[in-house]
């Protein structure tokens, strides 16, 4: 193992800021991607089922007629 | 001998299948990512030359690697929607494009601070770096034209022609960038020497090139699903789910 | 036997339609031809008039101009047709539709690329452009923006449907033209050191071959695609 203790680790041989700032933006990227991408299953389905109600709504409202 | 191929052309079945394929591609991504960067960050040896910067290789690798690939199944599928006329296939290029962009992205970025402490430069026109930009051009316009078509079935096989006429250009941008840069620029960098990586350094390394693979996989089965159910929100099967989901 | 007209009659039929087109409404040529003329004047004035500097990167100024006029002008390739309805008698019509393409972008080249390549030299004059360079400006012109117009052709005709087409169309098709760029502006400089060039040009003919077999199938199916 090429590092000593924690502080060392995260010192990364003094190109810390680089090194981590390549694997926080990717993880972070990839995060909000992946947060999106499973967002959408669900928005995509309340929007049907709003859809179908809506039609439910019309469907009532003219045989009340 | 293809037959059972066609029967998961029919929606349902699709989105059923990728359902069940989610999880497996999930795990795998998520244990082979978290294997190979904790080996890579903490585990493998400095190296002797670049010191511990080296260690942005075991995401910048994969990321560039894979957004090459990702842009080659983006417009394998598109060429299967267009040729067998395969909605799925259309709708599975629609859902790579995102992934593909951000995974580009990521790889210049990941370029970019790489090069900063080693070249002393945030950006440089390298060849490699300018075909990378070139791509994500590519990837955003496929992006750009798919957004703009209100009917989502002709939009999926608009992006899908580009994705095709980008993939016959992919070779010859990257060749004439290739060309431009060695007339251009004294060739005093190298992205990495060449000489042969230590057993340490290139087993993380793999682990994480198979580990970004999966991860695209599993991502786009993520997007492919919900596309699967906004283009096909008529029929009963989808709006059964739909119910059962209910209003919020 | 034979029915209808025969293809090279269906050919030059629309090719002819499009010049008296064009010919009727003079501004479709003039203005790329403006705007080309215009932006390498910004040029100098945004840089400053040192025949050097000036002379060094004539090429690449020119070049730019070039892809950005003839994308400028292909926006309105397909656009009347399309609103007029001739688009759709055209995709219905008998005759193969990549044909048909091919002459509505010949069409076009002859209206914007050949003045374009005519109005370089003083251009290039204005530039300060090496003597040397003259031969090698025209010839990669020449044979450069047929490929521009050809592969344009192809973003054009995925977009004609849109109601945005501008912005989108430079983004779907300024990636395309990358290749072509740097052919041709290396042979004008390669042709300024007095290196032979004709490697380059080679390069750039075969990228027009390639286009000129290809690139109509895939307008064919762009079309297609926008149109229904």
């Amino acid at each position: 193992m090429p590092f000593d203790s924690l502080s060392d680790f995260l010192h990364m041989g003094g190109y810390a800021f680089y090194v981590w700032l390549a694997y926080g933006v990717t993880f972070g990227s990839l995060g909000i991607l992946v947060i999106q991408s499973m967002g959408q299953k669900r928005k995509v389905l309340t929007e049907i089922a709003k859809k179908i109600q809506r039609e439910e709504h019309l469907k009532e409202n003219r045989s009340n007629k | 001998m293809w037959k059972w191929l066609h029967s998961y052309a029919d929606p349902e079945r699709a989105y059923n299948l990728s359902g069940k394929l989610l999880p497996w591609f999930a795990m795998l991504a998520i244990a082979l990512i978290g294997i190979g960067s904790v080996w890579g960050l903490a585990f493998a040896p400095t190296d002797y030359q670049q010191g511990d910067s080296y260690r942005i290789i075991f995401i910048h690798v994969p990321a560039a690697s894979m957004s090459m690939a990702a842009y080659m199944g983006m417009a394998t599928s598109a060429f299967i929607g267009l040729v067998w006329q395969i909605k799925s296939a259309d709708w599975a290029a629609a859902a790579i494009a995102p992934i593909g962009a951000v995974i580009t992205f990521i790889a210049l970025l990941t370029g970019a601070t790489w090069g900063k402490p080693m070249w002393g430069t945030w950006w440089v026109w390298d060849a490699r770096l300018t075909a990378e930009l070139v791509l994500l051009f590519l990837y955003l316009g496929v992006i750009a034209l798919y957004a703009s078509f209100e009917d989502k079935v002709l939009a999926a096989r608009a992006a899908g022609i580009l994705a095709i006429v980008g993939v016959i250009n992919i070779p010859i941008i990257k060749y004439s960038v290739e060309w431009w840069s060695s007339l251009h620029q004294p060739s005093t960098i190298r992205i990495t020497g060449q000489s042969t990586m230590p057993t340490e350094m290139l087993y993380p390394l793999l682990i994480n090139i198979l580990g970004f693979g999966l991860m695209i996989g599993a991502i786009t089965l993520i997007r492919f699903r919900s596309e699967v159910l906004a283009r096909n929100s008529m029929r009963p099967w989808v709006r059964t789910l739909a119910k059962a989901q209910g209003v919020k | 036997m034979k029915k209808g007209i025969s293809f090279r009659q269906a050919f030059y039929t629309l090719l002819k339609r499009d010049l008296q087109i064009a010919i009727r409404h003079k501004g479709d040529i003039f203005n790329p031809l403006l705007f080309f003329i215009l932006i390498v004047t910004l040029f100098p004035l945004a840089i400053g008039p040192e025949p050097q500097i000036l002379s060094r990167i004539a090429p690449g100024i020119i070049w730019v101009a070039a892809l950005l006029a003839s994308m400028l002008s292909l926006e309105r390739l397909f656009k009347a047709d399309y609103v007029d309805g001739s688009l759709e008698q055209m995709l219905l019509s008998p005759q193969p539709l990549p044909l048909m393409v091919l002459a509505k972008v010949l069409a076009h080249w002859l209206l914007t690329g050949v003045p374009l390549i005519l109005v370089a030299p003083l251009l290039a004059v204005l530039l300060h452009l090496d003597s040397n360079s003259y031969g090698a400006l025209m010839a990669t012109l020449a044979l450069g923006t047929p490929v521009l117009s050809l592969l344009g052709a192809i973003g054009v005709a995925l977009t004609v449907g849109l109601h945005k087409g501008g912005v989108l169309l430079s983004l779907l098709i300024l990636p395309l033209y990358i290749p072509v760029l740097i052919f041709a502006t290396t042979a004008i400089d390669a042709a300024g050191f007095n290196l032979p060039y004709d490697g380059h040009l080679a390069i750039i003919a075969a990228m027009l071959v390639g286009s000129l077999t290809l690139a109509p199938f895939a307008i064919g199916a762009s079309l297609r695609v926008s149109t229904n």
